[in-house]
């Protein structure tokens, strides 16, 4: 009786052994990505609490400008649309790299980081303007607000071209590993938030300033 | 600019005897220690199974020694005040000028919340949480390195304060503008922006690194309503740790922005708004207290259960409660600063909200109650902690209650009643929960039992002092006197102040009957060994393991089907059962990755307090350096083999049946 107590048993935990083995071997880029989805949610957080620092000190503006006497919309359309646009092209990356096409990934990966880098350029080409008109971070709480803000999601973008061009360097080197993949994915994830949140950036800070 | 910023030899405070007294103590100590290390050829121990472990045990290990370590800090911090204001009554100056008074008690608030109390219910949660879940490690074995050794980073810059410039002198919340540059122009305020920066980040991943190990690596069968009430309380920790920890760092961020780089987030000029760093830091600091006390709620629920030889009653309201308290915790904040002037309505909604947060936390007690009714108590350390806290604990929810009404908080607020409430929350809550578990699992980790006569000594004297330590404080607080004072003239007070005094130096002895107890727990360790893995016959799959546990948990994950997994085993008779075979386990490698990383990032952090350019360049690119490294090394992982598998079970489970026999 014990014994047959005992075969039943052991085939139940032989069968569940083998799903925990699969399970261990198989699923560890997944617990990556669920933690790098985890890691931006508290990162949205971060920018969250930034977001309601600016919505509290964006009128006081200490005799100095507002919203609607610096921001130029034209500018910063065309940069939203370099950010927007280098989203679609990920994209396409992460197509190719899913298709092993390792030629392809790296094209559409450059293509993004030009498209980034051009973000950046114009953040901090309309950084300095500001400052050099007189306009820097310490004349009021409105712009040192302003300027964390958007500053903030700026380092973001920096560090995802950082992140992008160690990548790049992987894929060339390594070629399209699983590794390398989950990597990519989590990169992806990155910079489609950092999409998501400029998007917010450019409503709240942008539009609704310069209105 | 210097080469050394502002840092020079009028750094060190050679003008304080009480400073210079304790860096010889600390410089002695070290020496004897890394003496002994040398005579018995330990460093390499010490480096390659502690420093660079991944093991989520010896982290959890190393996170409670440092909170220990913070813990003889933190309270000699408090003795220092408390003789001070018995010292300092009628006019009288006492022995701590105002200037190194202040830093004191700014120094005491952070370390007990930020380096005692929150390492040591992260080291429980990683000695213990992935063995309840039946997992192998956590998620991440090397962030969760990095993370300790963040902590531990922050932990020495605030350290080294007390012996290089100063510490804030502004509280332990830093409310600017007092802690802006106009105010607070010394480099405590930098320290303590660096220090809890930089713990904050390794607290931060802690949360997001266990959030994924309890909802991806649990044992099949357990699904989210069999999990062990510990992990419960320490996943909904979690939650809130991943949900508030990004608030304090963004408040930090800006605070750091206005002092180095002259911003107006909070400044009184050009339209800053000090009340917005307020805000932002109890929408941090409120849900911090529930990360605190929630896994103490899990530990008595495991130990009451286990002590009552019982199941839980009401496991589900229980995890519910302690649901509703994590969500409830994010919108009571203001609470913080009834006084600020929000309208009546605003103040009112926070009120009710924070009296609403009595119901879970009373339906907890009901549930503790309830296993207790009608079992079989056995006496032991753990349980006197959960008892003790469950009078202690009572007694702090109700004058919070009572703060909660903010008629009565415009009277309270800032008063010495304050001061009581939260310390007899954090003390007869926290504090006296980690101490329950650290009783409960102490056999599990060290492989001996503590010795129970020392640690009954520790309970009682830890109960009684704190009740003379801080009643006296409910009763100064109804006289008026307020929180921060550096010396008084009001006889009224006076006898008191004394009690008071007298309660902390009971609770000394508590802490050093802790110690003899370690120590002579340690000699005696052959008397007091458990062979069993089970010495308390425990409900949960920690007590499966032999202790302290194979490195690699389990041998085979088991097959859940119960809340009480264990328990379900020892009825089933599956209990001990060696296995026909093994399969080879997956182990991640030890590494030096996380200890180079924070170190670079605690060099880097100093060199921001002092303003030494190239050495926060080098500390910050060197990190990076070491963390893309780490990326690119291919050799992270080996094998278990089956041989030696088989090897440590069948001694597993050959001395804990044998013990079992004897038993018998």
């Amino acid at each position: 009786m014990s014994s047959l107590t005992a075969n039943a048993n052991s085939a139940e935990f032989d069968s569940n052994e083998l799903n925990a083995l699969v399970h261990e071997h198989h699923d560890t880029g997944g617990n990556t990505v669920f933690g790098f989805w985890l890691y931006l949610m508290t990162d949205c957080l971060l920018f969250a609490s930034f977001f309601a620092t600016y919505a509290v000190l964006y009128m006081n503006t200490a005799g100095g400008v507002s919203g609607k006497d610096i921001f130029e919309l034209g500018f910063v359309g065309v940069e939203t649309a370099a950010l927007l646009l280098s989203s679609i092209t990920f994209g396409f990356a992460m197509i190719s790299a899913h298709a092993q096409k390792k030629a392809y990934t790296l094209a559409w990966l450059m293509v993004t980081f030009a498209l980034g880098a051009i973000f950046i350029g114009m953040e901090v080409y309309e950084f300095h303007h500001l400052i050099e008109h007189g306009n820097g971070p310490q004349q009021s709480a409105f712009l040192t607000s302003f300027f964390s803000l958007v500053g903030l999601h700026g380092l973001h973008v920096t560090a995802g071209l950082v992140w992008m061009t160690v990548m790049m360097i992987e894929v060339m080197r390594r070629g399209l590993t699983s590794q390398t993949t989950t990597r990519l994915s989590c990169l992806s994830l990155f910079w489609h938030f950092l999409d998501v949140v400029w998007i917010c950036v450019f409503t709240v800070v942008y539009l609704m300033g310069a209105m | 600019m210097s080469l050394f910023g502002k840092l020079s030899i009028n750094a060190i405070p050679f003008h304080e005897p009480i400073l210079v007294g304790t860096f010889a103590v600390v410089v002695l100590a070290g020496l004897l220690i890394a003496g002994l290390v040398t005579k018995y050829q330990k460093w390499g121990v010490i480096w390659h199974d502690w420093v660079t472990s991944v093991d989520h045990k010896r982290l959890g290990v190393m996170y409670i020694i440092l909170a220990l370590i913070m813990l003889i800090r933190g309270f000699s911090d408090a003795i220092m005040m408390r003789t001070q204001l018995a010292m300092a009554t009628n006019g009288a100056a006492g022995y701590l000028p105002p200037e190194h008074y202040d830093q004191i008690f700014t120094a005491h608030g952070v370390i007990m919340i930020i380096f005692m109390a929150m390492p040591f219910m992260i080291g429980l949660m990683n000695i213990i949480l992935p063995l309840q879940i039946g997992a192998r490690d956590v998620a991440f074995p090397f962030l969760n390195n990095l993370s300790f050794w963040l902590t531990a980073g922050g932990a020495i810059l605030i350290n080294i304060s007390l012996f290089v410039g100063e510490f804030a002198k502004t509280g332990w919340v830093a409310y600017p503008p007092l802690s802006e540059l106009t105010y607070s122009p010394g480099v405590g305020a930098d320290y303590y922006i660096w220090a809890l920066q930089i713990s904050g980040l390794g607290t931060l991943l802690t949360g997001v690194n266990f959030l994924v190990t309890v909802f991806k690596m649990r044992a099949p069968g357990m699904s989210l309503m069999k999990m062990p009430i510990f992990t419960w309380t320490c996943t909904w920790a979690n939650i809130l740790i991943a949900a508030s920890f990004p608030i304090l760092t963004a408040v930090l961020a800006m605070l750091t922005l206005d002092r180095y780089l002259g911003f107006h987030f909070f400044t009184n000029d050009a339209g800053g708004n000090a009340m917005m760093y307020i805000n932002l830091f109890w929408a941090w600091g409120h849900p911090e207290v529930y990360i605190l006390i929630l896994p103490a709620f899990g530990i008595f629920s495991e130990v009451v259960s286990t002590f009552t030889g019982k199941r839980l009653f009401g496991y589900k309201s229980m995890v519910y409660a302690s649901g509703a308290i994590s969500v409830l915790g994010f919108i009571v904040w203001l609470h913080h600063f009834f006084t600020m002037g929000s309208s009546a309505n605003v103040n009112a909604f926070f009120g009710v909200m924070t009296m609403v947060i009595a119901v879970p936390t009373g339906v907890k007690l009901f549930n503790w109650l309830f296993t207790i009714y009608r079992g079989r108590l056995r006496i032991s350390v753990p349980i006197l902690w959960a008892l003790g806290f469950m009078v202690t604990f009572t007694i702090g929810g109700m004058t919070g209650v009572l703060l909660a009404i903010p008629g009565a908080d415009y009277v309270l607020h800032n008063s010495l009643f304050l001061i009581a409430h939260f310390h007899n929350t954090i003390i007869g809550g926290a504090v006296f929960g980690y101490l329950a578990g650290f009783a409960f699992w102490f056999p599990k980790a060290m492989g001996f039992k503590l010795h129970e006569g020392w640690g009954k000594s520790a309970f009682w004297c830890w109960l009684i002092g704190f009740i003379f330590a801080f009643v006296p404080l409910y009763v100064l607080g109804f006289l008026g006197m307020t929180r921060r004072l550096n010396h008084t003239n009001n006889p009224d007070w006076n006898i008191w102040l004394y009690i008071a005094c007298g309660g902390a130096f009971i609770i000394m002895f508590g802490i050093i009957s802790q110690i003899i107890q370690l120590y002579v727990s340690f000699k005696n360790r052959e008397a007091l060994a458990d062979t069993t893995g089970d010495p308390w016959n425990g409900h949960t799959l920690e007590w499966s393991t032999a202790s302290p546990p194979q490195y690699y948990n389990f041998a085979k994950i088991p097959q859940v089907r119960d809340i009480d997994t264990w328990t379900d085993f020892k009825e089933q008779g599956k209990a001990y059962q060696p296995q026909l075979a093994y399969n080879p386990i997956h182990m991640p490698k030890n590494t030096s990755a996380g200890v180079l990383i924070s170190m670079s990032l605690t060099a880097f952090c100093f060199a921001m307090i002092w303003h030494i350019w190239w050495l926060a360049a080098f500390g910050f690119i060197s990190a990076i350096t070491v963390f893309i490294k780490r990326c690119y090394t291919s050799d992270v992982d080996y094998y278990v083999q089956p041989e030696e598998i088989v090897e440590i079970e069948h001694a597993h489970i050959h001395s804990a049946t044998n013990n079992q026999e004897a038993k018998a």
